[in-house]
């Protein structure tokens, strides 16, 4: 399955949820699939989607999912070893490990070679490290945002993007009617 | 007057209370007294641009976010003022150390020093210098102009201020 297909078949299941999703075609897949105010669709900012949905998930109690990339979460490493020090319940880490830098040309990156983001996040202290097949995400996506306990999902996929077009709503639109969900 | 107490007395009177830091040898009495305060919730980044997108998810979640940081780090943190912090118009109170400045002992420190105020400019982030401890009084006007403006600013805070190195 390509990152597309899999969007398709967990958009009911992110759909009651915060959701902060990564740059490029992610977050216009997403928006394609199901837009609502409850997903933060990042414009920019390669490898900070982690971060992002990390502090919204310790500023408030709702369960939030960051969707990233392989790409972007080996360009900001560093959020790992942060997540897995001040772990909380309510997060999860969806990472979509299509080997390649989807939105700029499926380039391929070292996660698709010799580096593990799984064995990554073990070994920067994360406690729930789940690697998982495109087919089989959705059961464990669902246990992860029911679970009381902070998730890192690696999502092993295929590589290769459907043609869309880009974002067009106002950064300050798409925050806006995110903190009203966050709040409601 | 302790201004490490100060400082971080005002954020608590600003309901500031998500913090994120990367320590520089200047912040460090600042950093404790951020980690020791009950009303702050402290946590460290590995590099200041993911620090500033904890910081954008806090603000979100209701919270009001600040980053503390030193001056070298806007090499590393352009892209993420430009794109998340400006772009979706959040706001950002930003402590930085202003190394390189008068009374600095490491040469290196002096090289981003004559670019910080020039790539502060440029980005059109309102820039506040403390030179002198009485300068401190400011910031309390300082935090509440940034959550009124939200907008990321810069409160840059050099050798003198602090105090000085002591022998070095
Ligand atoms: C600092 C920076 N460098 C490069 C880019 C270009 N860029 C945008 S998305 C992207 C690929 C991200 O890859 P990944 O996180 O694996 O997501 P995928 O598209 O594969 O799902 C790149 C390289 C950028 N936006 N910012
Ligand atoms: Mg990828």
């Amino acid at each position: 399955m390509i990152r597309s297909e899999i969007l398709k078949e967990i958009a009911p299941i992110l759909n009651p949820h915060l959701v902060v999703c990564n740059i490029g075609l992610p977050s216009q897949e997403l928006h394609m699939i199901d837009d609502n105010e409850r997903n933060f669709y990042m414009l920019g900012t390669m490898g900070l989607s982690s971060s992002i949905g990390f502090g919204l998930a310790l500023a408030q109690d709702k369960p939030v999912i960051s969707i990233d990339g392989d790409g972007s979460v080996l360009t900001n490493l560093g959020t790992l070893p942060t997540i897995a020090n001040n772990a909380t319940g309510n997060y999860t880490l969806l990472i979509i490990d299509n080997g390649s830098y989807g939105s700029t040309g499926d380039q391929p990156t070292y996660a698709g070679k010799k580096t593990s983001l799984t064995a990554v996040a073990k070994a920067c202290g994360c406690d729930n490290v789940i690697e998982v097949q495109d087919k089989d995400l959705g059961p464990v996506l669902q246990d992860a945002i029911d679970s009381d306990e902070m998730t890192i999902i690696v999502c092993k996929c295929d590589s290769g993007n459907i043609k869309l077009p880009v974002i067009t709503l106002d950064p300050v639109v798409i925050r806006h009617r995110f903190m009203e969900a966050v709040a409601s | 007057m302790n201004i490490d107490k100060k400082i971080v007395d005002d954020l608590v009177a600003n309901d500031v209370s998500f913090v994120t830091t990367v320590p520089c040898k200047q912040l460090a009495g600042v950093i404790d007294e951020v980690e020791n305060r009950d009303e702050i919730f402290h946590i460290p980044s590995n590099k200041e641009d993911e620090g500033m997108g904890l910081c954008a998810g806090a603000f979100m979640g209701g919270k009001r976010p600040m980053i503390i940081m030193q001056n070298t780090a806007l090499g590393v943190t352009l892209n993420t003022l430009a794109t998340l912090t400006q772009f979706y118009r959040m706001p950002l109170p930003m402590l930085i150390s202003y190394r390189g400045e008068l009374r600095e002992p490491v040469a290196c420190q002096v090289e981003m020093a004559v670019h910080t105020k020039a790539l502060l400019a440029q980005l059109n982030i309102p820039t506040y210098h403390f030179h002198w401890q009485k300068d401190v009084e400011e910031f309390d006007n300082i935090l509440k102009y940034t959550f009124m403006s939200n907008k990321p600013v810069a409160i840059l805070t050099d050798a003198n201020f602090w105090g000085g190195y002591g022998d070095q």
